[in-house]
């Protein structure tokens, strides 16, 4: 309807703005939505667990109880074998991932380096209950028949390792989150190590340093932060790890000073008692397992992310 | 002295560099480990009724779980249908619409989300579908694995959105082009096979997950009726079936695992080497 030259270009530039912005809204509503359904969940969990919450208050975290008869609740055990168990998967994927990252990113040349790490890939790439099939039918026999009892004889001095041995247990679950963390471990380390500047390697080769000296006094350090990064990353995948834990833990609510006993993990309690829990006590005190599993993986979760930005920037200055 | 340091120093070198090389073959030798033991016991028991016939009451041999792939078909389709294209619009934001203060966040948020347990991802979907509805159902555990879904496509498209060359959006630009027509033209197309590829990705990992599955989507021994049913599930098979008591439901666990393991791995393979060939896959 313009009837001037320049009102026609005015009505156009109008119409390709109305059309960005559009374009702008709706894009910027679905990304909003990633926020909203973040707080819904938040806030279902703890709406939802509003019952023991005021019932046991703190009490819930420091008690050892979990009576679904008396409705007696408490999440201590739990988060035990949560820690527990996360933490022996770090011992053990630590090492296991840092070496290899460090024969990826130093030692191997390119092309075996990335088809090794293509296979590291894939090793993340399988489902956890495919894991928790295989600990179950091939590690729980072998722990039991060879590992627990090995374990006993030769350390069974320590209270780590006393007690009875089935195979199943808060070690054999340890053992399967490491080899499921150790791919985290590798994949995010090796890219740290790959971000360290040429010149930091140089240099330290040139001063006389064995390969192993530059790569662990000045490679390592140089990438600390995204290793510790990759370490957090792979340490919250491990506290809520769900379906290999619960079918090697043993599920048996108890704290034990022996590795080789039974024990439960939160994440393994909600998979495996919610969807029968009847009563609503019992399924608040799941929902409030829930809401404490979410905080522990979101504080690592951040801390991890935090980390790995920071190195990305600093090797991005390259 | 000095010659004796240099000894020492060099066995160093050579121990811990040995060191490393054995701990990556132990790693990628599990890989293989697995593979085997799954190829072993799977390929025993998988036949045909596996992917015809309806699961037996326990303690009966054979019968197959023919529903639980059409279940694990149906779910996550259904949450591949809500969850990218949310991802995907959500990932153009981030990469081309960004602003300073709010593209930050969500990007910071879509980590987390991605890394919330999965088991905590159900109990939202529990709260928001199966206990209005008052019933388990496939929808709830779509639901599920949407939430799931969406970080992980949101930051892949992010990423490869962002390694299309800046030159590509001038050149739109100046011919005249208004900003959606040149991302929706230009950019998205230069971008699709690694989006793709993150989408594939994508859905090859929830297709794996079973731990939101257990009280969303539940299970079911017959063929479920729809979306509003409870439906079973190849992974929650697994799960069930493994921990029974019975022989016959181990054998169908194996040959369920051996099928999940090919599908994942066919679509990771498919998508890392042959359409992402050349361009680097971020891990989710």
């Amino acid at each position: 309807m313009a009837t001037t030259v320049l009102g026609t270009a005015a009505v156009r530039r109008r119409t390709t703005r109305t059309g960005d912005e559009l374009a702008r809204l709706i894009t910027w509503a679905f990304a909003a939505g990633i926020l909203l359904v973040t707080l819904l969940l938040v806030w279902q969990l703890w709406s939802t667990s509003a019952l023991t919450r005021h019932k046991f208050g703190f009490h819930f975290l420091f008690s050892s109880t979990w009576n679904p008869v008396t409705e007696e609740f408490g999440a201590l055990p739990f988060i035990y074998g949560t820690v527990v168990t996360s933490f022996l998967a770090l011992m053990i994927s630590i090492p296991l991932g840092l070496g290899s990252a460090i024969f990826l990113s130093e030692l191997a040349p390119a092309r075996i380096s990335n088809a090794l790490t293509f296979l590291v890939e894939l090793l993340a790439a399988i489902p956890s209950v495919i894991y928790g099939l295989l600990a179950l039918f091939a590690l729980v026999p072998l722990m039991r028949s060879y590992g627990d009892p090995l374990l006993k004889h030769t350390l069974g001095f320590l209270p780590l390792f006393k007690g009875p041995a089935f195979g199943f247990g808060v070690l054999t679950a340890g053992i399967v989150l490491s080899i499921m963390t150790v791919p985290f471990i590798i994949s995010v380390s090796r890219e740290a190590l790959l971000a360290v500047p040429r010149e930091q390697r140089e240099a330290a080769l040139a001063l006389g340093a064995t390969r192993w000296e530059t790569t662990w006094q000045v490679v390592v350090p140089y990438a600390k932060l995204g290793i510790l990064g990759s370490i957090f990353l792979g340490l919250a995948r491990a506290l809520g790890e769900t379906m290999a834990v619960t079918m090697v833990i043993g599920n048996d609510p108890k704290i034990s000073a022996s590795l080789l006993d039974t024990g439960y993990s939160i994440a393994a309690v909600i998979a495996n008692e919610f969807s029968e829990a009847p009563g609503a006590t019992y399924q608040s005190a799941l929902i409030e397992l829930g809401l404490v599993l979410f905080f522990l993986t979101v504080v690592i979760n951040g801390l991890a992310r935090l980390m790995i930005v920071a190195t990305t920037k600093k090797g991005s200055k390259r | 002295m000095m010659s004796g340091n240099r000894v020492w120093r060099k066995s160093v070198n050579a121990v811990m560099l040995s060191v490393t090389a054995v701990f990556t073959i132990l790693t990628v030798s599990s890989l293989f480990l697995i593979l085997g033991y799954l190829v072993f016991y799977g390929g025993r028991s998988l036949d045909w009724n596996f992917f015809t016939k309806l699961p037996l009451p326990p303690g009966e041999v054979g019968g197959g779980m023919a529903s639980a792939i059409v279940g694990s078909a149906e779910i996550v389709g259904v949450a591949a249908l809500i969850g990218l294209p949310v991802g995907f619009l959500a990932g153009i934001y981030l990469s081309e619409f960004e602003d300073k203060r709010f593209a930050p966040i969500v990007r910071y948020v879509a980590d987390l989300l991605n890394g919330i347990p999965s088991v905590v991802v159900g109990l939202l979907a529990w709260a928001l579908v199966v206990v209005p509805t008052k019933t388990f159902s496939a929808l709830a555990g779509s639901i599920a694995l949407s939430v799931m879904l969406i970080p992980i496509v949101t930051r892949q498209t992010e990423q490869f959105l962002r390694e299309v060359p800046l030159s590509l959006r001038e050149g739109a630009l100046a011919l005249g082009a208004n900003k959606w027509k040149t991302i929706a033209t230009v950019v998205v197309p230069a971008g699709s096979k690694g989006i793709l590829t993150g989408m594939i990705l994508g859905v090859a990992r929830i297709a794996g997950e079973s731990a939101p599955l257990l009280f969303t989507a539940f299970s079911n021994q017959f063929w479920g009726g729809g979306l509003t049913q409870p439906t079973a599930s190849l992974p929650v098979m697994i799960y069930t079936h493994a921990i029974s008591a019975y022989d016959d439901w181990h054998r169908q666990a194996w040959a369920a695992g051996l099928v999940l393991i090919a599908m994942v791995l066919t679509a990771n393979i498919l998508a890392r080497l042959v359409l992402a060939k050349g361009i680097s896959v971020p891990r989710s």
